[in-house]
């Protein structure tokens, strides 16, 4: 538990450098969400114990998770994405 | 885990507290989830201002992510003693996983501060992009009310195990709820704070 603390920790440091070093806000976003999406995997797997209960709890929870986020983001990304093109 | 057999579900071999718990979170996530695609495409629509100085304000926040992160340590630490059956023990970590918690709140209020002396309200900011303060407070306030409401569940937890009032699949749940909350800061932190830094000059 110490290493995946210690993980997440090192995970977190990469984000705050990739802040300092300021890249291009597109892969900025993808970059960060990919850190973010893998220590919430982190999270889940060991400080929840989601990885040594049965695989069927992670099957019932987290692709319905997974599906209602991307619904969201479908419905309102290219919604979002035609204001950005209307702004003055 | 020592539990009746009839309070188990068989297919998931979880006993119902912790299944309970499990649901709450993953509707809960839905709810921040919401709030962040609302915040993205507010972001998107408008010039969003980026006040965020490296330092002080990432080094702070940043701050604050490492005490969260320690304290879901502590959390994991007390649930093992709880299931080894070390009742001080477990009473000790979540206490202090607690005092993390505070720790975080106290430093989170001392940003709201400093934010708010700078002119920053839910409706208006001297940076433009008005909803910038009303996602902000919303979001970040929504995670510091789960942090506190962590904090009171954890002391409550700690000192009933400590009496025997609750069992160790009790303490496993908060936990989950602490690691929740921790979880969902990974999120908030990147896409509020990081994405927000002012451009170095």
């Amino acid at each position: 538990m110490l290493k995946v603390w210690a993980g997440l920790l090192a995970l977190t440091l990469i984000e705050v450098l990739l802040a300092y070093i300021q890249l291009a806000p597109g892969l900025m976003l993808t970059l960060l969400m990919a850190f973010s999406v893998a220590k919430a995997a982190m999270i889940m797997g060991y400080f929840m114990h989601l990885k040594f209960d049965k695989p069927a709890l992670t099957w019932m929870l987290v692709p319905p998770l997974i599906a209602c986020i991307v619904v969201m983001i479908a419905y309102l990304l290219p919604d979002s994405m035609r204001a950005l093109s209307l702004r003055p | 885990m020592a539990h009746a057999a009839a309070q188990e579900n068989a297919l998931l071999d979880l006993g119902r507290k912790k299944l309970g718990m499990w649901l709450f979170l993953v509707s809960d996530a839905l709810t921040f989830a919401a709030l962040l695609v609302t915040y993205s495409y507010l972001r998107l629509a408008n010039d969003w201002p980026h006040p965020f100085d490296f330092s002080p304000a990432i080094v702070f926040s940043s701050a604050m992510t490492f005490v969260l992160l320690s304290s879901s340590l502590t959390m994991v630490f007390g649930v093992a003693a709880a299931h080894a059956g070390d009742r001080s023990r477990a009473m000790k970590h979540i206490l202090l996983t607690a005092l993390g918690g505070v720790v975080f709140v106290v430093l989170h209020l001392m940003e709201w501060r400093h934010l708010i002396d700078e002119g920053v309200t839910p409706f208006a900011n001297p940076w433009g992009a008005p909803l910038f303060g009303g996602t902000f407070y919303l979001i970040t306030g929504l995670h510091m009310t789960h942090v506190i409401i962590g904090v009171v569940y954890l002391s409550v937890i700690a000192f009933g195990f400590r009496r025997g009032k609750f069992d160790s699949e009790d303490v496993e749940v908060a936990g989950l709820y602490w690691h929740f909350v921790d979880l969902v800061w990974m999120f908030v932190f990147p896409l509020i704070y990081l994405l927000s830094v002012a451009p170095s000059g």
